[in-house]
């Protein structure tokens, strides 16, 4: 009974970090860009400019709620709401610390360890695109359908790579789940990251990740210099409100998956000798502060990297995909399965 | 040729070289400018709390000069709306009447005296050709507004108001304009 309200105040928490991570990234993002340009950025709602996510959402919900006369209403609803459930549900396989007992059970600080756990992210996340496909579709506009279609065709070319990178991760860890990926990760005193061991692979799921997450250099669904807004050209109010968030979801999302299977999820240098010296619940809550540093940092370098390079061609895209980054990935394979069979 | 700025690059073709091709290198170089300027020091300014630091021959809004005694300078002779490239200024000439003594200092004054400041581009050239160093730019920052008409200045908006507000000091225009430096 206690596992289950446990896991219940997970959930509610787990949902709460995700919003409230997704409303600050929306400012951190205006201040990042803003601090790159040598700008300062928001700074007038609150102290620094903290309650300008606030204001934000407050514009978003009081604006006007258009549904398009010819678009089709059902799917044009359902387009956000694929987007914002699929983003907030992929998150609830992700180990935020080690085992902590409660009511003389131990128990994952996890919302469910599943055995195929990497499995699961994978299919929500692909989920992700009907939100955005059905959204295109629906609204009955061009730009909204091109949007729709560029982002389909290169969500579904980049996750090739990207499950092809992670079969090489799963190939040393031995397991799908995401909770043992992590732990696997914990030799070395703490250090022993996959990024070490699959530098190659780490590359692929990063630039993969970007693609999926629709983030510049691969923003071309919504590049509003050639498409208006892209899939979301229709949207107004809380519905494109559920875009925007979904996709810096997403990114947290991203960066937490990025975090576990290639920087030791919440492992830290050193933490066999932390571990001995504190208490149980302290250990599980530094190794949370540590796993939200490295998802924090990604996040940043989402940002850093936008506003870095400028967006690519379709053609150079999908060149990128399917020239470059599947052979690529497929190569890191072949290689990870000889060093293993060699080892044996 | 020679070229005008000496900044021209000759363009190849060659083929890129494979540290090129990955692209990871440039990438890696302009991740780095970006973060340089993350850390650099911003240019910004917070405009209403803090304000530019003018030159001290900053061209703003104008003012109507009048003399020690309180008396205004102009006597609407007219040279500053020939002068003006923008044709920003009209005047309405007037006589002075017995009794104004202590308004004009001479026996002409402008009646009238506007500048439209959607014309004027502050160039400062009706300060130079006023003879009775009547013209000055201040400055004061042009205000803006969301109305045309309010942007016609007239003369009440412009003549300096010596009794409440102070003489508006321009020694520094005026000493520049005497040495040709403006």
């Amino acid at each position: 009974m206690e596992i289950i309200i446990f896991k219940i105040f997970l959930v509610l928490a787990l949902f709460l970090l995700s919003i409230t991570i997704a409303a600050y990234s929306t400012f951190s993002e205006r201040k990042v860009a803003a601090f790159m340009q040598d700008r300062i950025g928001p700074n007038r709602a609150g102290p620094f400019g903290l309650l300008q996510p606030l204001a934000d959402g407050v514009k978003m919900i009081m604006k006007e709620e258009i549904l398009p006369a010819s678009s089709n209403k059902l799917l044009f609803i359902l387009g956000p709401a694929i987007s914002m459930v699929t983003a907030l549900m992929a998150s609830a396989v992700i180990p935020w610390g080690p085992d902590i007992t409660i009511a003389g059970t131990k128990v994952h600080l996890q919302v469910a360890d599943i055995n195929i756990g990497i499995l699961y992210i994978m299919g929500v996340v692909s989920i992700g695109v009907y939100g955005i496909m059905i959204g295109g579709w629906a609204s009955n506009n061009k730009f909204a359908l091109l949007g729709a279609v560029r982002a389909s065709t290169q969500m579904i070319s980049y996750e090739l790579a990207m499950g092809m990178s992670i079969i090489a991760v799963i190939m040393t860890t031995g397991s799908l789940s995401l909770g043992n990926m992590v732990t696997g990760q914990s030799g070395w005193h703490g250090m022993a990251w996959n990024v070490v061991l699959q530098p190659l692979g780490f590359l692929i799921f990063l630039i993969c990740a970007f693609a999926e997450t629709n983030r510049t250099p691969f923003d071309l669904p919504e590049s509003e210099t050639e498409l208006i807004g892209g899939y979301h050209t229709e949207y107004s109010s809380m519905k494109l409100g559920f875009y925007l968030f979904a996709e810096y979801i997403n990114m947290f999302l991203s960066s937490a998956v990025i975090s576990c299977l290639y920087f030791g999820g919440y492992n830290f240098p050193f933490m066999d000798i932390v571990q001995q010296n504190t208490g149980e619940i302290l250990f599980a809550f530094i190794c949370f502060l540590v796993l939200m540093t490295k998802i924090l940092f990604f996040i940043f370098f989402f940002f850093w990297v936008r506003w870095t390079i400028p967006r690519f061609r379709f053609d150079q895209l999908m060149n990128l995909g399917w020239k470059i980054l599947l052979p690529l990935s497929i190569i890191n394979m072949l290689i990870t399965g000889t060093i293993i069979l060699l080892n044996q | 040729m020679q070229s005008l700025t000496n900044r021209s690059k000759l363009v190849s073709n060659k083929k890129m070289t494979l540290s090129e091709r990955l692209y990871i290198p440039a990438i890696l170089a302009g991740l780095r400018i970006t973060i340089y300027h993350f850390f650099k020091k911003k240019a910004t300014i917070q405009y209403p709390e803090q304000q530019k630091i003018h030159s001290k021959i900053y061209r703003g809004k104008h003012v109507l000069k009048k003399d020690e005694q309180g008396r205004e300078n102009c006597t609407a002779c007219g040279l500053c709306a020939v002068a003006c490239p923008a044709e920003a200024i009209t005047i309405v000439a007037a006589e002075r009447k017995k009794g104004e003594e202590s308004l004009y200092r001479e026996e002409k004054y402008a009646a009238e005296y506007n500048i439209n400041m959607l014309r004027c581009i502050f160039c400062g050239l009706c300060e130079e050709s006023c003879p009775k160093d009547a013209i000055y730019l201040t400055e004061i920052v042009a205000e803006s507004n969301y109305d045309r008409n309010q942007f016609i200045f007239t003369k009440d908006m412009m003549v300096e108001d010596t009794e409440t507000k102070g003489r508006i000091d321009v020694s520094d225009r005026r000493n520049g304009i005497r040495q040709g430096a403006v």
